[in-house]
């Protein structure tokens, strides 16, 4: 098990994970960019084939998946003209940036020896991260527990149920994953806070 | 925090200063509680993108925690809405509204 994230010399953090770790991170990480890219943040088509080519805007309606519907909240909870609006002119960003986050995670486990298909017993990933790296690593953390914790239902204080439920339920090995991630988001944030 | 004084009758000829303050800062980001994001992180992404102090930085957070949300950042409609993108981009729960 890895011990999670600790201080890097001259800012930054770095960490060891076993190959089965890594491959996890990277199959989470991998998961959210096809979530993000895949229900396209695309405005509701119109009749008009002109208006539609130069129509470069987002959507302006909340997403249909509770995930994404998360991870996009209405910024305007009282006002959904201006909701619309906001998300017409976020969206989209928001989905590129986190998507690009989650790509750099997978990117940095393989550079980092991470073999496209995990084969080796034994093997160990040392990841490096400066301090930029470190935030963007701090935020696809975030999307992925948001992700695991509203596919799962998880809410305040209900750490009980999750604990009593037996171990042949799916459910308490998802909810294993995103308490580990939650742990080594924990120790990444220790590690870089000033 | 903002700290928004109550609307007063306004004189034509006598404009009141803290009028003048509350159409500056009329709008103000909110951050809500959810069950996922850690204190931790919270406490970071508020220095981290705001520059607020250690010591700001988790007052607001644990004002988040435990009244349910908190006001983290006042002023344009413009900057909010900069602000709140930054907060969904980090993966925080915020809107936006008009204060007062």
């Amino acid at each position: 098990m890895s011990e999670g994230f600790q201080r890097r010399r001259g800012g930054g953090a770095v960490a060891t994970f076993t190959g089965f770790e890594a491959d996890l991170l990277r199959s989470l990480a991998s998961q959210l960019v096809e979530l993000l890219r895949n229900e396209v943040a695309a405005p509701h088509p119109g009749d008009d084939p002109l208006e539609q080519m130069l129509d470069f805007s987002g959507p302006t309606t909340e997403p249909e998946d509770p995930v994404l519907a998360r991870l996009f909240p209405n910024a305007y909870p009282d006002d959904e003209e201006a909701a619309g609006e906001f998300r017409r002119y976020t969206e989209s960003a928001l989905r590129d940036s986190k998507a690009r986050a989650a790509v750099e995670v997978i990117e940095t486990l393989e550079e980092a020896g991470l073999p496209v298909e995990l084969a080796e017993d034994g093997l160990v990933v040392d990841v490096e991260l400066d301090a930029e790296a470190a935030g963007t690593w701090l935020r696809s953390f975030t999307d992925v527990r948001l992700a695991l914790a509203t596919r799962l239902g998880v809410e305040d204080e209900d750490e009980d149920y999750w604990a009593a439920l037996p171990d042949d339920d799916p459910r308490a090995h998802v909810f294993d994953i995103y308490q580990w991630v939650g742990y080594l988001q924990e120790t990444l944030v220790a590690a870089v806070m000033r | 925090m903002t700290c928004v004084s109550a609307p007063t009758p306004v004189e034509l000829d006598q404009p009141e200063t803290e009028d003048l303050t509350l159409l500056e800062r009329p709008w103000v980001t909110i951050v809500w509680n959810d069950p996922v994001n850690l204190m931790s992180y919270v406490t970071y992404v508020f220095q981290s993108y705001f520059g607020y102090s250690r010591k700001k930085a988790e007052k607001l957070m644990l004002e988040v925690h435990h009244d349910g949300k908190s006001v983290v950042a006042s002023g344009s409609r413009e900057e909010m809405e900069r602000d709140v993108q930054a907060m969904h981009e980090y993966g925080l729960w915020a809107t936006m509204e008009k204060s007062g």
